[in-house]
């Protein structure tokens, strides 16, 4: 067993329906440090999102484990907030209400009622949306969405917070907004962050790491890059930094040249 | 910056658009009372008019047909006449079964809320059963598709034997009715709850109750109240036939009774109210649900 925070070890996954079974990963081991924040990028349909829930608990590895703090993995829990792909909010709730349904489950015996209250507004005001506390999913905009979705994960405040594409269907402003929010909020709180992502520049702005996926079937690890720039990081100061075009097409060579993305049968 | 710059260029058309553009933005004089009243009026008068004019035409077109000396049935105004006293009096009370078409709609009205509420209990519980487990799925499912296809009066004489008795039986024959829409779309909902949603109380670890009265009855809702007011409707439909067939205080029997003693007159104006009666509950069930289920459309 690893001593990594958190770790994932020869994770294969094999979905069988009827006689048909395909592999879908590889053995996939990675440690991860608390603290770190890792990207894992990959062209669609490669098992990313397959990945992620199987570190989150909502899917079972078919062989391999993973630990987190030494504890096997075995079943969903707020200790691995997920943010899902398309914020999967309850349209019948509130945005406080949704926050507040997290907040009032993992720290019903911990916290008293106001204090679970003041937790759940200041996870909105985190991320801008203590304005829209009252609106429903249905009357705010697809950013918001996504944002109430991320408050409402940090505020279970999780060992590990798993995002998958957090910012993929927002327009380029509001997506780069949103990195940043999410940039201090990891700078303030120092979660451990797992973000799925198909945005080159997003995943070398954000991650300590860059995970690379190879194309499916059975995709594997194909590359670990390692992203040395110093924090707080500063999108406009990036652009012409040596160290990031250096890291940006390492990974745009990856994607492009040695697995290019094809069209599966 | 690129704001400003699109503010800038929406701008200046209306500026251009002159004098007019300039009243605008500036505190508008106070509407007069018939300036709020007329959007209103106007949209009362495109619900109420077309509707108002069809239902004349058609009893000009029934007037006509049945004012002939040898029609078999009474025309509009002879039906007003014949039964003025019932609609003037729908209250009244002459012992027996000889009182007013209100005192039957609410008699009638009571046997559907009865087995109605049964089949309501009954039917959501179930279909929450069912659409939770496949096995009750697939056992089930097809028993009910064969089930909900006999008509509601079959069920009456099978119900008489077991109940021997007319009240009992009725309401069962409602409750056997609307029971089968009721099972089936609550099962259907549970059955089509996101997965997202289902991920989201297993992220949060929300145990069975609060899975169900949290996510599954709000993520069910606009299927369980679709099955809520198909039941509605044929509720209203059996609870006529049946009460033909068991006779006693109902509009049912009044209309049986009516045709017994041949007052045309009176049958067309029970079914007037049936009419009515049926579209009211239905609406009823409708706004129910609309005020329930405002936030569930998909987002
Ligand atoms: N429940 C399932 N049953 C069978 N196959 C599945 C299932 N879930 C995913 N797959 C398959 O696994 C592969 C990986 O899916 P996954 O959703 O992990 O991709 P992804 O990398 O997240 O893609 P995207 O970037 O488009 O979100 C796909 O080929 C998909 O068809
Ligand atoms: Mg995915």
């Amino acid at each position: 067993m690893s001593k990594a925070y958190l770790s994932i070890q020869q994770v294969d996954k094999t979905f069988t329906r009827g006689s048909a079974s395909t592999n879908v990963l590889k053995s996939i081991s990675l440690d991860v440090d608390k603290g770190e924040y890792i990207s894992i990028i990959g062209h669609s349909g490669c098992g990313k999102s397959t990945l992620l829930n199987i570190v989150a608990g909502l899917t079972d590895a078919t062989t391999g484990v993973v630990f987190l703090e030494g504890e096997v993995v075995d079943q969903p829990g707020p200790d691995r907030a997920v943010v899902f792909q398309n914020h999967s909010l309850l349209p019948w709730l509130t945005v406080y209400e949704n926050v507040a349904l997290a907040v009032d489950k993992v720290f019903r015996k911990t916290r008293s009622k106001a204090e679970r209250h003041e937790w759940t507004m200041r996870n909105l005001e985190l991320v801008h949306m203590g304005h829209a506390k009252d609106k429903r999913p249905a009357e705010i905009s697809g950013g918001m969405k996504q944002r109430v979705g991320i408050a409402r994960a940090l505020a279970m405040e999780p060992k590990v917070l798993l995002l998958d594409e957090p910012f993929g269907a927002l327009d380029a402003l509001t997506r780069a907004h949103l990195q940043d929010q999410v940039m201090q909020i990891h700078q303030t709180l120092g979660n451990t962050v797992l973000m799925i992502t198909h945005d080159v520049d997003e995943a070398v702005l954000l991650s300590d790491r860059i995970v690379m996926l190879t194309n499916g079937p059975s995709a594997r690890i194909g590359e670990v890059l390692d992203v040395p720039l110093a924090r707080p990081r500063r999108r406009l100061d990036l652009v012409t930094d040596p160290t990031y075009l250096r890291c940006r097409s390492a990974v745009l060579k990856f994607l492009y040249e040695r697995n290019r993305f094809v069209e599966a049968a | 910056m690129s704001k400003t710059a699109l503010k800038t260029t929406e701008a200046a058309p209306v500026a251009a658009g002159a004098g007019r553009a300039a009243v605008v933005a500036f505190p508008l004089p106070r509407p007069t009372l018939a300036e709020t009243l007329a959007p209103k009026l106007r949209s009362v008068a495109t619900a109420v008019v077309p509707p108002a004019i069809v239902l004349g035409l058609m009893l000009l077109v029934w007037e006509m047909l049945c004012s002939s000396p040898g029609a078999s049935l009474p025309p509009p105004s002879q039906v007003v006449t014949d039964t003025w006293e019932l609609i003037a009096n729908p209250f009244y009370d002459a012992g027996g079964i000889d009182k007013g078409l209100g005192w039957h709609l609410l008699a009638s009205l009571q046997r559907v809320a009865l087995g109605y509420a049964f089949a309501v209990v009954f039917g959501v519980g179930l279909g929450v059963l069912v659409g939770q487990s496949q096995w009750a799925m697939r056992g089930l499912d097809p028993i009910f598709q064969v089930l909900r296809t006999v008509p509601p009066l079959a069920w009456l004489p099978l119900s008489l034997a077991a109940f021997r008795d007319g009240q009992p039986s009725a309401i069962f024959v409602i409750f056997i009715t609307s029971v089968w829409p009721i099972i089936i779309n609550t099962a259907v909902g549970i059955r089509n709850i996101p997965d997202d949603y289902r991920n989201v109380a297993r992220v949060l670890r929300l145990n069975g109750f609060e899975y169900f009265h949290r996510i599954m009855i709000p993520a069910a809702a606009p299927y369980i109240f679709t099955g809520l007011r198909i039941g509605i409707g044929l509720s209203w439909l059996a609870i006529v036939a049946a009460e033909m067939l068991i006779g006693g205080v109902g509009i049912g029997f009044f209309i049986w009774d009516a045709w017994n003693s041949s007052m045309m007159s009176d049958i067309i104006l029970a079914l007037v109210y049936v009419g009515i009666t049926g579209f009211l509950l239905d609406r009823i069930v409708a706004l129910i649900a609309n005020s329930i289920t405002r936030g569930t459309a998909k987002s």
